[in-house]
């Protein structure tokens, strides 16, 4: 099976202190660290699972720019066959529309049964699954939390549901799976990995090379534009208890069973 | 039988006639046990390389004093006496045992060598074999009605071994009786030549038989002579030959695994011998994947072992029920060679160790204490062993996932908390702290004497920064001119290393000695005793590196550090030695010294102390670690305290800290117990001008212990 798997970069939030910047656009990067989203690097372990049991390969494929090709070796380094960098000046500014626009580019080039997307990134839009299955009229399924392959054309996916519930659906091939941490058990990558992988040759795709008509991609085609980005003030909703640990623990008991907490 | 002939000659002459079929068991006994021991070298022939054949006068330093010495038994006082009689009852039997064998085909072998020295070996002989009968017939009641528990084999690793080691024990005696009667017969011959049958030995088993058989006929002593001696043959033969397919081979291969032991504590093996760390990336695979990845050291461990279980007795995961037991380790490794490398037909290898023999999580479980280790009457090493197969598993990428974030953090941010690198001095910028003492960042500009290594959890974790700027107080007020690396140092990588991921640790290191090297400093002091072995150990050509332990036993002797009468004089002391300074290093007296000079202090010992520390549950990335436990490991350490006596729990470590009070909440001792750092001790009893600023510090530091 050909998998394709879309990645992204993005700010790790268990190694940064977010800040905002001065303008209050965006948040303070100079000192950020970054890495794979992390539902993306399920998304390609679970790739790497299916293929080592059917057969096949594993693209991973990211729209960005030089410093992204960190990522793609991170995946290479888990076992990802190819790695692609989709980079040109004319993407920059892209929406979740753009970006699914420059994706599809990619799927369209070369031959995918299935494409994988994490089910969404650091930013939470989970829009760029759906709409590049929507632009390439392939069936879509989100929030996906196992996938087992049936036969050569259809898989069996069992989706999320909220409060915990499972669903299970067939899907034909080829197809979009967005896909929801806990999956699997991501491999562990060591810098002894990266480094193994760190002389190959990662291929860099622009607008021309994949046929993407750059007025529907970039800042000026985006139709979603981020206006403010701040940090809500903290309500009075923390109320801190101060008896002994029993107290304590009782009157927590009772807050939650109050709250529909506990059942 | 010739009349006439002397009845000594005519007892033996049954081995005479004999003599064909006793030389075919010679010849037989003597090639099996050649090609057993030649099909046991095999896999260590495939084994990986280890260098173990330098420093011959510390290995035998280590072979009299192990092997010779028995050294390490008499810390399990009934098994190490009944094993050092038996040893030395073997040494001394061993010439007697080689003489009555080759007596079967030298005649004048046969009568006995006359002369004082040879009478007094023979009484010393029989007197051995008499003991190390007695020796086995008491093992095999202990083993049988007392059932010591640290022989019980768990059901997950199999069948009891009850019956093996009984099986073991009654040949050996078997050996002893044939052996005695063998003599007595002799004797008993000699007698009625000489007719005066006065015995050596009185009291010996030898010395019944000649009792019991002083007026036997000539036939029936014939006779018996000629049995016991291819009995005590066969028996000899039969043994020697099934050693090697049990724990008795420790028999044989002893001698040589404590010589080619490992000579120094705290270090660990490279990833592979040879290869020098910068060539690491071109080699294929890392760590010990199969069997064959081990190296024949470690091989000749496993056939070493003698499955007494003294490791796992005090192995503190295997006593919290993780599913580790160190004791197992090497049988099932053991096991694993002697099925595949068979006695016949080809051997069969490649299949991996963890998965088949071993659980991930079975190696996950170790904190690297090394008690086990410590505990070994055979130097069996541990550690390296663990340490290599995490190797492996990290090299596969079978990481758990609740490491695999602080493993990412420390790649990228030196740290496992993924805090920023600038925050790291963030400790110093406490008020009241910057009153009593200004730490410098050592730079191009700010030189210092000594460097102040804080590492991760000393500069990040609220509590534990409490033990830092109490470190820094005291080298201040001894008048240490020092300083802190701050942004510019990273973990020190102790634990990544034991965890596995040396391509990691050797970046940590790589930039920490740049660091260190930069700072211009002659030497470091560390408050945490993983920085310190990593410092000492596990890094090259670094200035001398002390634990603040050391420094403050060299303030008391010197009189520098001075202390007031101990604050609460109803608290009774007691001092957990945290394994990477006790065990790994040796410094037990140091700290103690530093505690018994604040006056008024009282101090209980806990019963497993010293080398016998247990340790708190594991640092550095263990406490990321969600093992599989029954009862908290240091849960049973703070029960330990609570038995001693103690109220408070001195360490000189801020993973026992994080360890040691955690557990006083889950054992429900809050308000019983606390848990206080050496340092943070001595900073609040130094006897200071104005005892202000050391009175802060402990008012913080309450508030801490309680808001935890």
């Amino acid at each position: 099976m050909e998998i394709l798997v879309c990645a992204r970069r993005v700010p790790d939030t268990s190694e940064n202190e977010i800040t905002l910047n001065s303008a209050g656009t965006d948040i303070e990067r100079d000192e950020l660290v970054y890495s794979i989203n992390e539902p993306d690097n399920y998304a390609v372990e679970e790739a790497l699972q299916i293929v080592a049991r059917v057969g096949g390969s594993v693209t991973v494929v990211t729209v960005g720019g030089e410093d992204d090709e960190e990522i793609l070796r991170r995946e290479m380094a888990m076992g990802a066959t190819h790695g692609i960098l989709l980079s040109d000046t004319a993407f920059e500014g892209s929406d979740a529309r753009g970006i699914a626009t420059i994706l599809k580019g990619i799927v369209r080039k070369s031959h995918y049964d299935l494409i994988l997307t994490g089910v969404q990134a650091e930013a939470g839009g989970a829009q760029v699954g759906g709409m590049l299955a929507a632009m390439l009229d392939y069936p879509f399924a989100s929030l996906v939390n196992s996938i087992e392959v049936l036969e050569v054309k259809k898989l069996k996916v069992s989706r999320e549901i909220e409060g915990g519930n499972r669903e299970i659906n067939e899907i034909d091939l080829p197809c979009v799976l967005s896909i929801q941490t806990g999956i699997n058990e991501p491999r562990y990558v060591g810098m002894r990995g990266i480094r193994a992988v760190a002389s190959v040759a990662i291929p860099n795709y622009g607008a021309g090379d994949l046929g993407v008509d750059t007025s529907r991609v970039g800042a000026k085609a985006a139709k979603v534009k981020r206006v403010d980005y701040f940090v809500p003030t903290l309500g009075k909703g923390a109320e801190m208890l101060d008896g002994s640990r029993e107290e304590n623990i009782e009157k927590v008991i009772e807050l939650m069973a109050a709250k529909g907490g506990l059942k | 039988m010739l009349e006439g002939t002397p009845a000594a000659v005519q007892v033996t002459s049954g081995l005479i006639a004999s003599q064909p079929l006793i030389l075919a068991i010679h010849i037989l006994g003597v090639a099996g046990f050649a090609y057993i021991v030649a099909k046991r070298l095999v896999p260590l022939l495939r084994a990986e390389r280890d260098p173990r054949f330098d420093r011959p006068v510390a290995r035998v330093r280590k072979v009299l004093k192990f092997w010779f010495g028995q050294w390490k038994h008499p810390r399990y006082k009934v098994a190490g006496t009944l094993h050092i009689l038996i040893f030395a009852g073997f040494l001394l039997l061993a010439m007697r045992a080689f003489t009555v064998l080759f007596a079967g085909t030298s005649h004048s072998l046969l009568l006995g060598v006359p002369g004082t020295t040879a009478y007094l070996y023979e009484v010393a002989t029989d007197y051995a074999a008499t003991i190390v009968f007695l020796c086995m017939i008491f093992a095999m009641v202990r083993r049988l009605a007392f059932k010591p528990a640290r022989y019980a084999v768990p059901a997950r690793f199999g069948k009891a071994h009850t019956g093996d080691a009984i099986f073991l024990l009654a040949l050996i005696a078997i050996l002893m009786v044939a052996d005695s009667l063998f003599e007595a017969t002799k004797a008993v011959g000699q007698a009625h030549q000489a007719g005066s049958p006065a015995f050596a030995a009185a009291l010996s088993l030898p010395w019944l038989f000649k009792v019991v058989l002083v007026s036997a006929s000539l036939p029936v002593l014939t006779k018996l002579c000629l049995g016991a001696f291819l009995t005590h043959q066969v028996a000899f033969y039969f043994l020697l030959c099934y050693r090697p397919f049990g724990i008795q081979f420790h028999v044989e291969t002893s001698l040589f695994n404590v010589y080619f032991a490992k000579l120094e504590r705290g270090m660990l093996k490279p990833v592979k011998w040879g290869i020098p760390d910068e060539h690491l990336d071109q080699v294929k695979s890392l760590g010990v994947k199969t069997f064959e990845d081990f190296t024949w050291k470690h091989m000749l461990d496993f056939y070493s072992c003698a499955d007494c279980g003294r490791c796992s007795d005090n192995c503190p995961a295997n006593a919290a029920g993780r599913p580790l037991s160190p004791r197992f380790l090497s049988i099932k490794a053991r096991d694993y060679a002697f099925k595949h490398y068979p006695m016949f037909g080809t051997a069969t290898n490649g299949t991996p160790l963890v998965g088949g023999i071993y659980s991930e999580d079975e190696i996950w479980s170790c904190t690297t204490c090394g008690a086990c280790e410590e505990e070994c009457p055979l130097l069996v090493e541990y550690i390296d062993k663990v340490v290599d197969l995490r190797r492996g598993l990290v090299d596969d990428g079978n990481v758990p996932q609740s490491l695999q974030k602080p493993l990412k953090a420390l790649e990228t941010r030196g740290n496992p908390y993924g805090k920023m690198e600038k925050k790291r001095a963030d400790w110093t910028a406490n008020k009241e702290f910057q009153q009593a003492c200004r730490v410098k960042t050592l730079d191009k500009k700010n030189g210092a004497d000594v460097l102040y290594f804080v590492d991760s959890i000393s500069s990040y974790d609220d509590r534990m920064q409490s033990i830092s700027r109490a470190a820094a107080k005291v080298l201040n007020y001894i008048g240490e001119n020092f300083g802190v690396l701050g942004a510019a140092e990273r973990d020190s990588g102790h634990e990544v290393r034991r965890f596995g991921e040396e391509t990691l640790f050797m970046a940590l290191r790589d930039h920490n000695t740049e660091a260190i090297r930069a700072s211009g400093v002659a030497r470091i002091v560390t408050a945490d005793p993983h920085a310190y072995n990593a410092l000492k150990h596990d890094y090259t050509d670094m200035p001398p590196v002390e634990h603040i332990s050391q420094v403050m036993a060299r303030g008391v002797k010197s009189g520098k550090l001075r202390f007031n009468p101990v604050e609460n004089s109803a608290n009774v002391y007691t001092y957990h030695d945290p394994c990477y300074l006790g065990r790994h290093n040796q410094i037990y007296e140091d700290p103690r010294q530093v505690l018994d000079a604040i006056p008024g202090l009282k101090r209980v010992e806990m019963t497993r102390s010293r080398d016998r520390s247990f340790c708190c549950g594991g640092g550095g990335l263990m406490l990321f670690y969600e093992p599989k436990e029954e009862e908290r490991i240091g849960v049973k350490r703070v029960r330990m305290a609570a038995e001693a006596g103690a109220n408070v729990i001195v360490t000189a470590c801020p993973f026992c800290m994080v360890n040691i009070e955690d557990a006083i909440k889950v054992a429900g001792l809050e308000g019983k117990m606390t848990a206080i750092d050496l340092v943070e001790l001595v900073d609040q009893h130094i006897e200071r001008e104005s005892p202000a600023a050391a009175h802060e510090e402990i008012q913080t530091h309450q508030e801490s212990v309680t808001g935890r």
